[in-house]
């Protein structure tokens, strides 16, 4: 079980920059991300795209906005819980019992939902018996290549994922690439890659093609693909691998007694609280009447959200508003060297 | 105000007044009309306010941006006449458009 004061749900900026404003006031906090990496939507989204209306930034990308934050926490050496989604919470007197998907385990004062609109999950085939062999002949994304071999592979999409993985797979597989129109959104060198392997017969391509049902009995055997004009090809298939991007889903969220509005979480605008004492909301997820839907905004609702927390965890202190420039306790907890 | 039509999956039509200016997501948002989750808030990011819009309408529609085809590539099901419909901003010429909303956005 881990012990700290406050857990912050989401590794976006709005959860990064509430971190900072914790550790500013002197409480310790721990962080959980069902991705990969810190950043949310800015790196899932739009890494390279600029972002002109951060205070004081005239322009940067999603990326570089990532880093700056997680530089600007790093004295307070927060530690991060990637690739776990919180699952469940649990009153335990006056603190939180916290699980994650990963068996992870923490005993909070507060809780400070930054989940942007949700958890990013694999997009999905529309094609409903495609459930049936998701996790065992088909997948969204891949752990262990070495199954592939010597395989016939479908893959669907047109982005970076569908294209490196079909140019990948091509080495040890017969890869088939299906894809919904002649232009892809991956990039320029991969798509010139993938043509070439077609041309050379290393690869199938298919475009203006896409799914239109699968065949098998316990697995996989064939897929058929449908053109925009009508025609529909059966292929053989031992795999298919689908690549459409992520999408966002409230997810558990919907579960923990929460006032909800839509697939926004309502709190107050004094700290940013919800309906359930000692759960905070903010960023994206939360609403409330004026709600701006900029990352701006929720490094405001952070900073009153983080000293909301501190009833919380320090019930017997009384916290004094400070400037950093000025603040001894905060440059001593930022290791400002004087 | 335009009028624009929006045909969701449960086979009810919503005809409402839509502001020119506005896009054809914030009319449906605005107007809670379901269907269209715009996640993203009208950034084309995340390709859940996607819609089939009505043959006749298509050609009257304004182009495509750099990105929007690559985002229909996520959407669910996306067909010949899929846009994303934060980036239909309505006007005069739109007035009557017919759009249909998807079954699900993801």
């Amino acid at each position: 079980m881990n012990k700290t004061d406050v857990l912050i749900i989401g590794a976006g900026p709005t959860g990064l920059f509430c971190a900072h404003q914790l550790g500013i006031i002197g409480l310790s906090c721990e962080i959980v991300d069902n991705l990969d990496k810190a950043g949310g939507q800015c790196i899932e989204l739009y890494p390279d795209k600029p972002i002109y209306d951060i205070p004081a930034v005239p322009e940067c990308t999603g990326e570089e906005l990532t880093n700056n934050l997680l530089q600007q926490i790093k004295p307070f050496n927060f530690k991060f819980y990637l690739n776990e989604r919180v699952e469940e919470l649990k009153k335990n007197q006056n603190r939180w019992n916290v699980k994650t998907s990963g068996g992870v385990e923490f005993d909070v004062a507060a809780i400070v939902i930054a989940g942007g609109v949700g958890s990013f999950e694999p997009r999905k085939f529309p094609v409903k018996e495609c459930e049936k062999f998701e996790g065992n002949s088909l997948f969204y994304s891949i752990k262990d290549k070495s199954i592939f071999k010597d395989k016939t592979i479908s893959i669907f999409g047109g982005g970076d994922s569908a294209l490196d993985w079909a140019i990948e797979l091509s080495n040890s597989s017969k890869v088939n690439l299906i894809h919904r129109r002649d232009g892809f959104s991956g990039a320029e060198a991969s798509v010139q890659k993938v043509k070439e392997l077609n041309d050379q017969g290393k690869l199938n391509l298919y475009t203006k093609f896409q799914m239109d049902s699968v065949m098998g009995d316990k697995k996989i055997e064939s897929v058929k693909i449908k053109h925009d004009e009508g025609e529909i090809k059966e292929i053989k298939s031992d795999y298919v691998l689908g690549f459409f991007g992520l999408i966002m889903q409230l997810g558990p969220i919907l579960n923990w007694g929460l006032n909800l509005n839509k697939k926004t979480v309502e709190v107050n605008t004094e700290n940013f609280e919800t309906s359930v004492n000692g759960i905070f909301a903010i960023g994206d997820i939360c609403s409330y009447p004026g709600k701006l839907k900029l990352i701006l905004s929720g490094f405001h609702e952070g900073a009153l959200a983080a000293r909301g927390c501190f009833k919380y965890a320090k019930p017997d202190e009384k916290l004094r508003f400070e400037f950093t420039t000025t603040s001894k306790a905060a440059q001593e907890r930022l290791g400002v060297k004087k | 105000m335009a009028k624009i039509t929006y045909h969701t999956h449960d086979n009810k039509t919503h005809t409402v007044d839509v502001q020119k200016g506005l896009t054809v997501m914030e009319g449906a948002v605005q107007n809670d009309i379901p269907g269209i989750d715009a996640d993203c808030g009208g950034g084309m990011a995340c390709a859940t306010c996607h819609v089939y819009v009505k043959e006749q309408w298509l050609n009257k529609l304004p182009q495509k941006e750099d990105g929007e085809e690559d985002m229909l590539d996520m959407a669910f099901e996306p067909k010949n006449n899929s846009r994303l419909s934060c980036q239909l901003i309505v006007s005069d010429e739109l007035d009557g458009l017919e759009v249909n909303i998807p079954s699900k956005q993801g």
